[in-house]
């Protein structure tokens, strides 16, 4: 099984490099375009085939790593 | 005597540095103590270090909040034991745990290597009760990282409960958003625990320590440090 894990900041934080990324594309001359927050991919391959167990794993180890949850948000999908 | 132990981790870059401002400012040479040991010598104080522990990889400080030695630091610094944590010092305690919030890249998205001016908050705790409170200090930073961040009840809470070490502010010690240099909330540069035993704080006083060094305002960390030790004994 894979775990595909995304990693993205609260709404509130300040993402400075989101900002620059939405100015880059400005200067792309695309300007349809709004706000831009940047985030991580994670994929992690999981020794595990009980569904149950493997969202076990994967909680516990974007709670006590993958995430800072004061400042950002994790949601995934295990396939 | 101050038995000070300084955590090293690889990447650790400022651990030397402290060392020798413990040793000159204090006349107790600090142990060294490899991150990936099981536990810390019986310590006065513990300290972690500035530098770029395991490249900054995942978060600054993430890694790192997760070494073998830091079970042993929390179990300690949660007993008692004072810790003082600097720049990457500081990020490693927020993502332990040790102290809230966290340090998000400069608003700037610049790396920033130059004097600040710091406003002292609190002239109580451990770490700073040889500062007076309202004066200005000059005080090197050196990071990417160090943007502190709390939801605004935290940051209420840290100020209610005077937790706030110290501020950026400009020379005439007037916390502006001008002289704040990496958009950290409320111009925070350094905060300490509910007990006041754990600092954490972006500036390097083991950058200042003697006149030969450019100035001596950071020395009073370590005198802070060793006067703490000295009337618990």
């Amino acid at each position: 099984m894979k775990a595909r894990i995304k990693i993205t900041l609260k709404n509130g934080v300040l993402d400075p490099q989101g900002k620059a990324i939405e100015g880059a594309v400005k200067g792309l001359g695309i300007t349809n375009v709004g706000d831009v927050r940047q985030g991580k991919y994670i994929e992690v391959d999981l020794k595990e085939t009980d569904p149950a167990k493997a969202k076990g794993i994967v909680e516990q180890m974007c709670k006590d790593l993958l995430a800072n949850t004061v400042i950002e948000n994790y949601s995934y999908e295990i396939g | 005597m101050l038995r000070a132990s300084v955590i090293v981790f690889p990447g650790s870059n400022c651990d030397r540095d402290v060392k020798t401002a413990i040793e000159r400012v204090t006349g107790f040479a600090p142990k060294m103590v490899w991150h990936g040991d099981a536990s810390v010598p019986s310590s006065d104080i513990i300290v972690l270090p500035g530098g770029f522990s395991f490249g900054d990889y995942l978060r600054c400080g993430a890694m790192a909040a997760h070494s073998p030695i830091m079970k042993d630091v929390i179990t300690k610094a949660k007993a008692g034991t004072p810790v003082i944590g600097i720049c990457n010092g500081f990020q490693i305690l927020c993502e332990s745990g040790l102290l809230p919030g966290a340090l998000l890249r400069n608003a700037s998205l610049h790396f920033i290597c130059r004097d600040v001016f710091l406003k002292v908050e609190n002239d109580s705790s451990y770490f700073t009760k040889c500062y007076r409170a309202g004066e200005v200090i000059k005080v090197p930073i050196a990071h990417g990282e160090g943007n502190y961040f709390a939801d605004q009840e935290t940051l209420d809470r840290l100020e209610g409960e005077g937790r706030v070490a110290f501020r950026y502010c400009d020379a005439d010690g007037k916390v502006l958003a001008d002289a704040n240099p990496n958009g950290a909330q409320r111009n925070i540069a350094g905060i300490t625990s509910e007990t006041g035993r754990v600092l954490g704080m972006m500036p390097h006083p083991e950058r200042l320590y003697e006149s030969p060094l450019g100035g001596t305002d950071g020395r009073r960390v370590f005198e802070s440090a060793l006067l703490s030790t000295l009337e618990a004994a």
